[in-house]
């Protein structure tokens, strides 16, 4: 089976829809898929991470400057 | 739901009542209600009185704002700061709010006290129709209860 890389762009969003693309994505991955979300709403760099850990997924990178645009991994 | 979703959502669940039909309202409990599901919780939204008047057809962006809506005024200045923004539009929260398998119930006491029909409610986006006992069930089961 091929593994899937599904990109999600955030960028110019605001609350709550970088965590609900985010999860809407990662719904419909199938397990071992990775999830790349880019954005640029600070709030979200820290609360999907959090949403990743409540979902019991594998969080593989986290990256970007302070305040900027940030770029996050996630394996379903 | 796919079983593989049902072991990522787990038991934690959010229950809102929607009481009122503010603009604003409406927005807060489904920001939070999609919150809740992006976080992996389950969400259940019991709509009743001002609130139901939302679910009727073409009523969902209707509502006044609660405090300075100065006629309607002050509503179109919070929406055009809330486009600038880019806030999304309650159609696009609720649409998303039924992707992520959230639950809607429609008050049937409101409804026959306001002389709602159903056929005057977007039926496809209701899952049930009920009354008190149907809400405590769910909040019951429910990590956070909120009325709005």
């Amino acid at each position: 089976m091929r593994l899937a890389e599904i990109k999600v762009d955030c960028r110019g969003q605001n609350c709550p829809l970088p965590l609900v693309e985010t999860r809407k994505a990662l719904k419909k991955a199938a397990p071992g898929d990775v999830v790349e979300v880019t954005g640029d709403h600070p709030a979200s760099k820290k609360e999907i991470p959090m949403a990743v850990k409540a979902l019991g997924l594998e969080l593989l990178e986290v990256e970007g400057e302070e305040g900027g645009e940030w770029r996050i991994r996630i394996r379903r | 739901m796919a079983d593989q979703d049902k072991e990522m959502t787990g038991a934690d669940k959010v229950t809102i009542i929607v009481h009122s039909g503010d603009l604003d309202k409406i927005y807060s409990a489904l920001i939070i209600a999609n919150g809740a599901l992006a976080m992996g919780m389950e969400a259940s939204l019991f709509f009743t009185f001002w609130g139901l008047q939302r679910l009727k057809k073409g009523g969902l962006e209707k509502g006044p704002l609660s405090k300075m809506n100065m006629l309607g005024l002050g509503r179109w200045m919070v929406l055009r700061r809330m486009k600038a923004a880019k806030v999304a539009s309650l159609e696009k929260l609720l649409a998303d709010f039924k992707e992520l398998d959230g639950k809607i119930i429609a008050c049937s006491m409101t409804m026959e006290v306001m002389g709602i029909r159903k056929e005057d409610l977007r039926g496809e986006l209701i899952d049930e129709y009920g009354a008190v006992g149907t809400y405590v069930q769910e909040a019951r089961g429910s990590a956070i209860n909120l009325f709005i």
